[in-house]
């Protein structure tokens, strides 16, 4: 039972890499005379989250980089030590190896382990209270910006101009005037031919190297290119000339060896180059390895980018609109006459198809299958089970199922807290269950599935069950008002009330009667429900209903009467029209439709909805065929009027909930039409002839 | 009419001094509500009616994507006939977040009312219960029974939000 955890690395990268920036930009404003403790909070707070999420994905490096950036910025937050702007140097520098290890991680960059050490050295220093000599960095680059960046960097002239001196492989005379053009765009150009019969153009421009080397990658290989970088003619002419020797060897980085531009005042003594900062790596590693990383780092950003959700939010409210708008065209044109508007019709085809693939893909930004928990939970469970001596089976279904990211995040902890109360207390020890002529190994299944305009999870174990005794003592000891005839339901859900547990020991793992109640209150301010089934001695099952606001669902629309319902079609196994003698009624309980050798109790929908239907014999209408929970029945409408997928509406954002409707979608000429709660339907078509149930 | 009832209704009138309503009328009657809560007067729409609803609520209708349910106040408080024809009026309230349409015989003006103007309520144990009063505005000739609508459509006698279980 292994879990891949790569599957979540890049999650931990982008909440690392935004922790780190964040990190690096508190530091930047911080005052050092004066820093404001909240800051330093939020500082603290991302080298504990860093340091968390790398111990989890067992980045050991990285996890040593923080926690002592963490100790030091511990003490600091507490008042122990005096924020010096030592320490602020020493934070940035340890955020730079930071995103150096990250990106080791990430995409395989190489790590200067000597910046490492550095760094730990020197945060070890600062918070035993040592200030650091600048120079003890020895071989290091860790402190402080080295000379040689400041070296490197291009000198601009009195109006921001760079000179550029750009040395041209052998290319036809064509290339050259076209380029000389291109060029000559950013600024002023002047050409001259070296001895070799190639061309050298010296220009000068406020575009970066990136412009020039774009530009002639149209028509040569920019790794043939040669660029150096001068204020002057002069200086260019003569101190680069002999650099252009060891910047060509450089061959193992060809990106960047051949740009090292150089500097007027280097022009005499030997300008950096990638080839010398090879020979040189402790302090130019760091710098290449930065490059590097930002390199693979471009080709890496399209992967993923976080957007907000408000962003996201008013595309999918748009495309839903545009849904019904394609749905009110296509209703439109139904009434056309095919062979005169073919063409119309075709196009029309098209939208529809193009609407469609539009809204699946933006509803698939948001949501997550549900795996994405699932795969928490059998190291956890294996964990949990061997430390209490229990055997148990871990089974997931649904995992394929998708819910809402926003959902997903927040039914962790609820879950987790679910599955341990499983194990814990649900499950029993082999010796019991062995004398409870059950196997020894508990079954503990996570399933989730969708059900109308809902998505189920449930954790469902095959122990003990709830001691309703038990439940009800403590009850009664903790002053709650109960009786001793309340419906097995209810006494359940006394175990969300705070503070209640009834495990006879409190183990580390449950038992506190903390928990149960945040289950609760976590859950229903997700709009959700927690339903609990125990059978003592068979097992618990509980069940999270969560609502799917944001679902598509594919629907059936049926007619009775006047009205027009949404059938989900995940529901509807078939829909014919009974044969009268098929047809059977049964004293006191209705009637029973004969399908396929099965009995199924017949639900006419205008009785429990109270409409006046046009047939109200079933071998007149048509009885669709449904399945929900394992139970089948045959409901009895009007007539079928279509297939469609309809966004699902929430009812209960400004109306209460209705009992049989699990929400409404706008159908294509505007008006509203509710979709039928086919699973409520079901569970109560036994009493619907009985007494009305709803309302 | 107890004293209570008097200093609650004059705490009303003080809340609510020199407000604007809008007025409507039910049958014979004049109302007004707080303009504040008006957030659009419609015409009728067909609506979706909701299965063993209460007869007042008479369905949902979609207002811009949005599903809103709409109660018809000539039925709720057996005022004048509900007719439903193109000069039938919906007023859209929006009331704590939550969007519902109230069908009304006519609207027919806003009309701004000083506390002076607002006297309590008699209890007269007519259509409207008191609690749902906020007072009597007279305007000339006129008298506004001014409703709270925010308790009206919020109360379980209306049943358009479901109580949080406790």
């Amino acid at each position: 039972m292994t879990i891949d955890m790569s599957q979540f690395y890049q999650v931990f990268f982008d909440e690392a890499d935004e922790l780190l920036a964040e990190m690096e930009k508190l530091l930047l404003v911080l005052d050092v005379s004066a820093p404001d403790s909240e800051d330093l909070n939020a500082i603290f707070r991302a080298a504990h989250s860093i340091k968390g999420g790398a111990a989890t994905f067992a980045f050991n490096d990285i996890t040593e980089v923080t926690h002592m950036l963490e100790s030091l910025l511990d003490r600091i937050r507490k008042g122990e030590m005096a924020l010096t702007s030592e320490h602020v140097e020493a934070f940035l520098v340890s955020k730079d190896v930071l995103t150096m290890q990250m990106d080791g991680h990430h995409h395989g960059s190489s790590v200067d382990q000597d910046a490492v050490d550095s760094v730990c050295r020197r945060l070890k220093a600062l918070s035993q209270g040592i200030l650091p000599e600048t120079a003890d960095a020895g071989p290091a680059p860790a402190p402080a910006p080295e000379p040689a960046r400041t070296d490197a960097a291009p000198v601009a002239d009195a109006d921001g101009n760079f000179c550029f001196r750009i040395e041209l492989p052998e290319v036809p005379q064509r290339d050259v005037d076209a380029l000389a053009t291109e060029l000559g765009l950013l600024g002023t150009i002047s050409q001259e031919s070296l001895a070799d019969q190639r061309v050298v153009f010296t220009l000068t421009t406020s575009e970066g190297q990136d412009s020039i080397v774009a530009i002639c990658s149209f028509v040569l290989d920019p790794d043939d290119l040669k660029i150096t970088h001068g204020a002057s003619q002069a200086a260019a002419q003569t101190g680069a000339e002999p650099e252009q020797a060891d910047a060509k060897p450089s061959a193992e980085d060809p990106g960047y060896g051949i740009f090292e531009p150089e500097n007027t005042g280097a022009a005499g003594a030997p300008a950096v180059t990638a080839g010398a900062a090879k020979a040189e790596p402790a302090t130019e590693a760091k710098n290449l390895g930065r490059r590097a990383s930002d390199k693979e780092g471009a080709s890496q950003e399209s992967s993923s980018i976080r957007v907000g959700i408000e962003k996201v939010d008013q595309l999918i409210n748009l495309v839903g609109e545009l849904v019904i708008t394609q749905a009110m065209i296509e209703q439109r044109i139904g009434v056309l006459d095919p062979i005169h508007h073919e063409r119309l019709l075709n196009s029309v085809g098209q939208l529809t198809r193009n609407t469609r693939d539009l809204q699946e893909a933006v509803m698939s930004i948001r949501m997550m299958p549900m795996d994405y928990v699932f795969s928490r939970f059998p190291r956890m469970v294996r964990d949990l089970a061997a430390k209490l001596g229990k055997k148990v089976d871990f089974i997931t279904r649904g995992a394929a199922t998708e819910l809402d990211k926003g959902l997903i995040e927040r039914i962790v902890d609820p879950l987790t807290h679910l599955v341990r109360n499983s194990v814990d207390h649900g499950i029993e020890m082999p010796e019991k269950r062995r004398a409870g002529n059950k196997s020894e190994t508990g079954r503990l299944t996570l399933s989730a599935a969708h059900q109308g305009g809902n998505i189920v999870i449930e954790v469902s174990d095959d122990g003990g069950g709830l001691s309703r005794e038990r439940i009800l003592d403590k009850a009664k000891q903790q002053g709650l008002p109960v009786s001793d005839t309340m419906p097995d339901a209810e006494v359940w859900q006394l175990i969300f009330a705070p503070g209640f547990s009834t495990a006879e020991v409190v183990t580390d793992v449950s038992g506190r009667g903390v928990g149960m109640d945040v289950v609760k209150r976590n859950i229903t301010a997700m709009g959700g429900t927690v339903d609990i089934r125990s059978v003592p001695g068979a097992g618990t099952t509980i069940a999270i209903s969560l609502p799917l606001t944001l679902a598509i669902l594919d629907g059936m629309s049926v007619k009775v009467g006047e009205e027009i319902y949404i059938l989900p079609l995940g529901y509807v196994i078939e829909s014919l029209q009974p044969a009268g003698a098929d047809v059977k009624d049964i004293a006191g309980q209705g009637q029973v439709v004969k399908i396929r050798e099965e009995y199924l109790p017949l639900i006419p929908l205008y009785q429990i909805f109270a409409i006046e239907p046009n047939f109200t014999d079933p071998t007149q209408g048509i009885v669709v065929i449904l399945e929900a929970d394992g139970k089948k029945a045959a409901l009895l409408v009007d007539s079928l009027v279509g297939q469609q997928q309809v966004v699902v509406k929430n009812l209960e954002s400004n109306f209460r909930k209705v009992a049989g409707i699990s929400g409404a979608t706008i159908l294509g000429d505007g008006g509203v039409s509710l979709i039928l709660d086919v699973s409520a339907l079901l569970r109560s078509s036994r009493q619907l002839n009985a007494d009305p149930v709803f309302f | 009419m107890s004293h209570s009832t008097q200093t609650q209704a004059k705490t009303k009138a003080r809340e609510v001094a020199g407000k604007e309503f809008l007025a409507f009328t039910l049958g014979q009657e004049e109302y007004g509500i707080d303009i504040l809560r008006v957030q659009e007067i419609r015409g009728y729409e067909p609506v979706t009616r909701i299965a063993n609803a209460p007869d007042f609520i008479k369905g949902v209708v979609n207002l811009r994507g949005i599903i809103v349910p709409v109660v018809d106040m000539r039925i709720k408080f057996s005022l004048g006939t509900p007719t439903y024809d193109q000069f039938t009026v919906v007023i859209i309230l929006n009331i704590g977040g939550r969007v519902m349409g109230m069908v009304v015989d006519s609207v027919s003006d806003v009309t701004t009312l000083s506390p002076d103007q607002i006297k309590p309520a008699p209890e007269m144990g007519a259509t409207f219960d008191s609690d749902y009063l906020i007072g009597l505005g007279t305007l000339n000739e006129r008298m506004l029974i001014l409703v709270d609508i925010d308790k009206l459509m919020s109360s379980d006698e209306m049943g358009l939000i479901e109580r949080i279980a406790a």
